[in-house]
């Protein structure tokens, strides 16, 4: 692999094309969907023209279809009940595998990154190392969320009373549409974390970065369905998805101003949890709110018995 | 079922609380009458008396009442914790020392009996007022970050199946975080609030802290539309908590929605029949099951059907209903003729879809609005019974073999507010309990509420948590 930088036209860049004093041509990527742990391309057929920050061709990404978005709701619903019924250390594990898998390919999504975001080479490597530890932080968080927000309560008789949070299901998540990668990662690691599954859509001018991330995932062993992750059109993915019944949040990111309120008022039809979209600082260590953003709490009672005069309850 | 003892009448004295003929509403610290002179009645449920007339607040109340509130908010925000505390405090204080009078005024305004009003809803809204004023001085402890801020002024919308208690649920944590409040309360039961305004007066809360504004569903659309409302807190139906949810889009607004729910009670083989079912009739027949949290759907093992309707049925047989203000009454009155012809049209389907009626014998007073309690079997997941949120004293009972099977039918609901679970083995609580999804989960018991404990739904039962230190989130920006 290359990592010198080298202009061509359209036909591709870098080492999916000729490599630099080499006859050999290069193999090209197809980039594919991800949904359900495989590779699909669009059902629809459709590609569209992916291109970098000065408008050389990079490739063709999929474009998704609105079945493409139901199937992949159906596909993160089948593997809710094992990824939210996993133990937390297996989850923080299996994010910490991630970010061990995307170590290795450092380079590749700094490449990626710099075509997409038009950085320098510096600028993409800091974004590639932030996103990595950014899947090292969540990780460590998974086995500890439960005791920073739940706990018991000290109820006025005699019950056992604890609030536990709970991942609240199906997450649909509208990827920051600059940040390609590290707000990629910023978005999807804290809805799986705590045992949410997500149907993502990438940045639209930007898939590629989050096209390469599912490869890095599906050899990760986040099981099949956990992260399913769509690339087209947002608006027109994101529109059956907030309007699906079996979705139970959404994650407004990467929506534009109207956009986020259309879809807020579709994702008020089952009252899915809404996160509007926010200026974040990416690059910044996040609070929890991505985290609590997709958890449920569940109170459950029990009677402590009593020992009083009359003898023992319990 | 013929008793060998009878009860003889124990009615609580109506002197203790004196209703004014009429009321006005409470806007910056004054009673005042609406902008367009509008009133409505509120009458007893229980012997459609008219208690009292109350102004009907409009658009340009509300515009009143949220700039007074916006006004008020600059000075409250900006008091010590420890003061807003104190006021608190003073509240809580000042509602034990009235709690008979507003039992008496609630059971007359709602027609709940007068032991739920005297031994739950009071003590309850006392004890939430005392647990928020803790909170006012030490929200940087809370852990919701360094320097939590309140949001605003707060819109709040209340149902009239527990005036006072859904008042002090919104309005406490509210003013405990620093925010002013314009609240709307139901209008069946307007009363309890305007009571409370006058607690407010007595506990010198400053003028436009809190604003109360009886009337109907366009002022509580108006006070959630309005575009100085910082937050919005709603309890109430699932389809007005979608409309809200809507009229939000796309605004700064901060949301909490508590609504409808169809819980499941599910009783286990080897549960003990006789508290499972008093946990049943609580569940069910509490505020004459108008509760959100109601279990109303019981999933009975198929081995212990029988065993468990038998006794079920004989229970339900000596409970007694009638007069709300009678201290031995178990099952009041329902809320309003809306309401009754709800309940009657919902149990008139379930008859005509094949489930299987019963009632107690039971005679119903000839006044008022009456309902008696109620068991449908032979129901299956797809009745009407079994799906829509009633809020009235009707029991679906389904039957289920395995645990699996329970708690697939438990969860085949677009609620997800509470549950039941009825069992002595403790692994099988906790692994039922994991698996439902539902906010509150009562494991040998039922209907327990506390203001430390969080309450609220998942799926369409609503978002957010009221109670506990999880309540003091909505009302702030962290």
């Amino acid at each position: 692999m290359s990592d010198k930088p080298k202009k061509t036209h359209k036909g591709g860049k870098d080492d999916r094309a000729e490599s630099a004093g080499s006859r050999r041509l290069g193999v090209l990527k197809t980039y594919k969907l991800y949904v359900g742990g495989k590779f699909p391309r669009s059902e629809s057929g459709r590609v569209y023209e992916v291109t970098d920050s000065k408008g050389t061709w990079l490739a063709n990404a999929p474009r998704a279809s609105r079945k493409d978005a139901r199937d992949a709701v159906v596909a993160a619903r089948k593997a809710f009940g094992g990824w939210s019924g996993a133990t937390a250390y297996n989850r923080g594990q299996v994010l910490y595998r991630v970010a061990e898998m995307l170590e290795g390919r450092t380079h590749q999504f700094a490449r990626e990154v710099a075509d997409a975001e038009g950085l320098s080479k510096a600028k993409a490597a800091e974004q590639v190392e932030a996103a990595i530890d950014r899947w090292v932080w969540y990780a460590g968080w998974t086995d500890k969320i439960a005791q920073v927000v739940g706990g018991g309560n000290p109820v006025a008789g005699p019950f056992f009373n604890l609030s536990t949070p709970e991942p609240t299901g199906v997450v649909a998540v509208l990827a920051p549409q600059e940040s390609s990668f590290l707000g990629l990662v910023s978005v999807i690691a804290p809805v799986i974390a705590t045992g949410n599954t997500a149907v993502v859509i990438a940045s639209e001018r930007s898939p590629l970065p989050a096209l390469s991330l599912a490869e890095v995932l599906a050899t990760s062993d986040l099981p099949g369905g956990v992260v399913n992750i769509l690339t087209g059109g947002t608006a027109e993915i994101a529109a059956p998805l907030a309007a699906h019944q079996d979705v139970n949040a959404i994650d407004l990111a990467g929506a534009g101003e109207a956009l986020a309120k259309e879809l807020e008022i579709a994702a008020a039809d089952n009252l899915k949890r809404v996160v509007r979209p926010q200026p974040v600082d990416h690059l910044a260590t996040p609070g929890i709110e991505r985290l609590t953003a997709f958890l449920e709490t569940k109170t459950v009672w029990h009677p402590t018995g009593a020992l009083g005069a009359s003898g023992s309850s319990y | 079922m013929a008793s060998a003892f009878e009860y003889a009448p124990a009615p609580e004295s109506r002197s203790v609380v004196d209703i004014a003929p009429s009321y006005g509403l409470f806007i910056d610290g004054e009673f005042t009458g609406a902008a367009d002179g509008k009133v409505f009645k509120t009458v007893s449920p229980s012997t459609e008396e008219v208690l009292s007339e109350v102004a009907r607040a409009g658009t340009e109340d509300v515009d009143r009442a949220v700039g007074a509130a916006r006004r008020a908010f600059v000075k409250w925000s900006a008091l010590p914790g420890s003061e807003r505390a104190k006021y608190l405090f003073r509240i809580a204080r000042i509602i034990q020392e009235r709690s008979r009078e507003l039992a008496v005024l609630e059971t007359l305004d709602n027609g709940k009996p007068i032991k739920e009003t005297r031994d739950a809803d009071l003590p309850l809204v006392a004890a939430h007022f005392f647990y928020y004023a803790g909170w006012a001085d030490k929200l940087d402890h809370a852990g919701l970050g360094g320097d939590p801020r309140p949001l605003g002024v707060a819109g709040q919308v209340i149902p009239w199946n527990f005036p006072l208690l859904m008042l002090a649920w919104k309005i406490a944590p509210a003013l405990a975080t620093g925010n002013t409040v314009v609240l709307k309360p139901a209008e069946t039961t307007p009363l309890s609030a305007l009571f409370f305004a006058d607690i407010c007066r007595q506990a010198g809360l400053p003028r436009g802290v809190v604003n109360i504004l009886p009337g109907y569903g366009d002022a509580g659309a108006a006070l959630v539309a309005h575009p100085d409302v910082d937050k919005v807190a709603f309890t109430g139906s699932t389809a007005v908590g979608k409309a809200i949810a809507r009229q939000v889009a796309g605004t700064r607004k901060k949301v909490t929605l508590e609504l409808g729910g169809k819980g499941a009670n599910i009783v286990f083989d080897d549960a003990p029949i006789d508290q499972a079912v008093e946990g049943i009739v609580t569940g069910i027949f509490f505020n004459q099951g108008q509760v959100c949290c109601a279990g109303s759907r019981l999933l009975v093992q198929e081995s212990i059907h029988d065993e468990l309707l038998d006794s079920l049925k004989r229970r339900l047989s000596t409970l007694r209903l009638g007069d709300p203000l009678d201290k031995n009454t178990d099952i009041g009155a329902i809320n309003s003729a809306e309401q009754l012809s709800r309940i009657t049209t919902l149990v008139e389907q379930g008859e005509a879809e094949g489930a299987q009626r019963w009632s107690p014998s039971c005679e119903l007073p000839s006044a008022g609005y009456w309902f008696a309690p109620t068991l449908f079997t032979n129901v299956t997941q797809a009745h009407t019974v079994a799906r829509d949120e009633i809020f009235g004293p009707v029991l679906s009972v389904l039957t289920f073999r395995t645990p699996d099977e329970a708690v697939a039918k438990a969860n085949n609901t677009q609620y997800g507010l509470s549950a039941g679970i009825w069992t002595e083995k403790g692994s099988r609580i906790l692994a039922v309990a994991n698996k439902l999804r539902a906010g509150v989960v009562w494991s040998n018991t039922f209907n327990k509420f506390d203001p430390t404990s969080p309450f609220g739904g998942y799926k369409e039962s609503g978002y957010g948590r009221e109670g506990g230190r999880h309540g003091l989130e909505a009302y702030l920006d962290v």
